[in-house]
């Protein structure tokens, strides 16, 4: 079991003959991953690497794929067309990887998709990996752009608002021979389609599941609001990290969503929230397997 | 992005939202013209306020001694003896820092006469995903500081995207404020034009702190924006050529805007350890744990997923362009990114930059033996490191060690 996506999953890439939805697509496909189409508007006919058969619409690969999930690698100013394409089309989930979207894009998008069963995650986002039981963590569904190789297959859940930083707590448990169940990057925008506190549900509902790591960081209150649930409901040890302790108030650090205006949002409320849920936290984004790994005994 | 209060007075303008009487000018001679035009169409009163993107600047003092950044003048020559003391000169405010800001540009206005103060903004409310304009009776003070002490004094109005904001939305904001008469009309028009501004111009925030109630010379009340506040999505800059050209250059960190030309992410702080990430969460990480271990970060550096040879020069150039920066960490995460040719661009810079303070590097992932051996084999005294907080620990031991 895992959460989202599993080895079964069938998956459209939005973007698959763009420079960098080919280069992920490669690679998800050589991870198992099923990439079942392709989607470019124009490129009907075409296949990708002589396989994946490539479609004008979202709407025309589902139709001839069945498949259920698309992730999203075309350009910022396109991005939220794209989205709003894949909900359209009916898909269950869409993982928009695409940095730099506006934020009345996403304002939009959001207010669009109320009522609709489409599952968005990102954008700006790593996207969404349930680790395999092969060679390298192979044969899992690798959606995005994360290095497969770094991940194991087992019980912890991670979700996380940064990519990089992800791949850290990841590798930390697989050098600890602690594996993932599912690691879900919910991105680095202030406004995304799925929250800290969507993916603790899922995992705390998930059988497979027995333990999680949630890394935030400055910015908005999203982790408040998952340490408000994980207080009263979430029986499941977590671990956490909060990036940005030294970050200095009213600069964007890099993703769009990481900044403490107002006084709001900074890592120490965090940080607080997450104590006062039972929450351990990591002292380090070096000790984060470690502290996850402390939990287990 | 941010943009200059005469800036967001044009673009106030431009959408039916009420701004006093005035223009920039960035010379003794423009102010004095513009100031005479002013005079002469009978206003008593004339403001002249510096340009700079900070807060605070009416109970600002400037380096040379001069006091206010803002001021009220009632003849030609008391506005022309300020402008001297202002144009050129350095002003410091509590939000400029003790280095302050040069002012290069004044905004000459005609004075008003207040006779009661509102603070009104519009900004993303990110839990609901929605714009939300705020507004409040305490104008003309820090707002920050009222929400502290008496947040119910803070009115809020979430706007529906699908249809925008809609006169009755602005109307009870209005009236919730405590007006009447033909006040409730005029206030809800200015606040639908502040929301086009903040849609249309895809702002992520606008401010008018004061908004006032202003007599005018024939006795009646107008409510006017008396200043105003605009900063942007950069996301969506693209899509407003107009805006873009309205941004200042003068008013950003020189080394910030030269790494924006390489499409690095590049903030300067005040330690002396510099560091070079891969990911804004990491480098944030990465600055974290230097302090943790008793350093203290000298900027935060994102190169991005697939930063290039150039960029990682680029990117030492600037780290030590600044004179405080007494030692380098590099810390790569490369998954898709190869340790082997990270190591190899890593040590063409530093070659190139003749580099002559401690450097320690931690690569891991995807060909992450071969990138170390590169570095080891390159005869450069580079230290590796093989964990982040083994990372952290080396560097802040070795700027130390080096004092």
């Amino acid at each position: 079991m895992s959460i989202l996506v599993d080895s079964n999953s069938r998956v459209i890439v939005q973007g698959i003959t763009g420079k960098a939805g080919g280069f992920h697509a490669h690679h998800c496909l050589e991870y198992g991953t099923k990439i079942v189409a392709g989607v470019t508007p124009g490129k009907a006919g075409e296949k990708f690497e002589d396989k994946v058969p490539v479609f004008n619409t979202v709407q025309d690969a589902v139709a001839q794929t069945s498949a259920t999930v698309s992730v999203i690698f075309v350009p910022a100013p396109f991005a939220a067309d794209a989205i709003l394409e894949g909900i359209e089309a009916g898909l269950d989930l869409v993982v928009c990887i695409t940095e730099g979207i506006p934020v009345s894009d996403m304002v939009r998008v959001k207010r669009a998709m109320q009522g609709r069963k489409t599952r968005l995650i990102g954008p700006n986002c790593p996207g969404i990996i349930t680790p395999g039981d092969g060679k390298d963590s192979h044969g899992g569904c690798k959606i995005g752009i994360m290095p497969g190789y770094i991940h194991k297959k087992g019980h912890v859940g991670v979700v996380s608002r940064s990519g990089t930083l992800t791949y850290e707590a990841v590798w930390q448990l697989t050098s600890l021979g602690i594996g993932q169940s599912t690691c879900v990057g919910i991105g680095g925008d202030p406004v995304n389609g799925t929250s800290h506190l969507d993916v603790l549900k899922m995992f705390n509902d998930d059988p497979d599941t027995h333990a999680i790591i949630m890394i935030g960081e400055i910015g908005g209150t999203a982790e408040e609001e998952a340490a408000a649930w994980v207080k009263k409901n979430c029986k499941k040890p977590i671990a956490a990290f909060i990036a940005g302790t030294t970050a200095p108030p009213g600069r964007r650090m890099g993703h769009a969503g990481a900044i403490i205006s107002g006084g709001k949002g900074t890592a120490a409320e965090k940080i607080k929230a997450l104590r006062e849920a039972g929450i351990a936290i990591s002292p380090t984004p070096s000790d984060m397997g470690k502290t996850l790994a402390g939990l287990l005994k | 992005m941010n943009i200059h209060e005469y800036q967001a007075k044009e673009l106030f303008r431009r959408h039916g939202v009420p701004v006093p009487r005035g223009s920039m000018a960035s010379t003794v001679d423009e102010v004095v013209t513009i100031a005479q035009g002013i005079f002469k169409e009978g206003t008593p009163l004339v403001v002249v306020k510096s340009q700079i993107h900070a807060g605070g600047r009416g109970k600002g003092t400037f380096k040379e001694g001069f006091k206010g950044g803002v001021q009220l003048c009632k003849s030609i020559e008391d506005v022309k003896r300020c402008a001297e003391q202002m144009l050129g000169k350095t002003l410091v405010t509590k939000q400029t820092g003790p280095d302050g800001r040069m002012v290069r540009k004044l905004l000459i206005e005609a004075g008003s006469k207040i006779k009661k103060e509102f603070y009104l903004s519009i900004l993303l409310d990110r839990q609901l995903s929605v714009p939300v304009m705020m507004a409040s009776t305490e104008g003309g003070m820090d707002i920050e500081e009222v929400a502290e002490r008496t947040p119910e004094k803070i009115l809020k109005q979430p706007i529906d995207p699908a249809v925008g904001m809609m006169p009755y939305q602005a109307r009870n904001l209005a009236s919730r404020l405590g007006l009447n008469g033909d006040l409730v009309a005029q206030a809800a028009k200015l606040m639908l034009g502040v929301y086009k501004v903040f849609w249309e111009c895809d702002a992520s925030l606008v401010e008018i702190n004061p908004l006032i109630l202003a007599e005018t010379a024939d006795g009646s009340t107008q409510v006017v924006a008396l200043d105003g506040k605009i900063n942007l999505d950069d996301n969506a800059l693209y899509r407003h050529k107009d805006i873009q050209e309205m941004r200042d250059l003068m008013e950003e960190a020189e080394l910030e805007v030269e790494a924006s030309k390489f499409n690095l992410n590049y903030i300067k702080l005040d330690g002396n350890i510099a560091c070079m990430v891969n990911g804004a969460g990491l480098a944030m990480s990465t600055m974290d744990i230097i302090q943790h271990f008793g350093g203290s970060p000298a900027n935060f550096l994102d190169v991005g997923g697939g930063a290039t040879k150039e960029q990682v020069a680029a990117a030492f150039r600037i780290i030590l362009a600044d004179p405080h920066v007494k030692g380098i960490l590099v810390n790569i995460f490369g998954g898709i990114m190869k340790c082997d040719i990270i190591a190899e661009g890593i040590l063409s810079a530093a070659k190139d930059v003749n580099l002559n303070i401690p450097l320690v590097v931690r690569l891991e992932g995807t060909n992450v033996k071969l990138g170390q051996e590169i570095i080891q084999k390159s005869g450069l005294a580079i230290i590796a490191a093989d964990s982040l907080s083994d990372a952290a620990q080396k560097i802040v031991a070795a700027v130390k060690g080096a004092k």
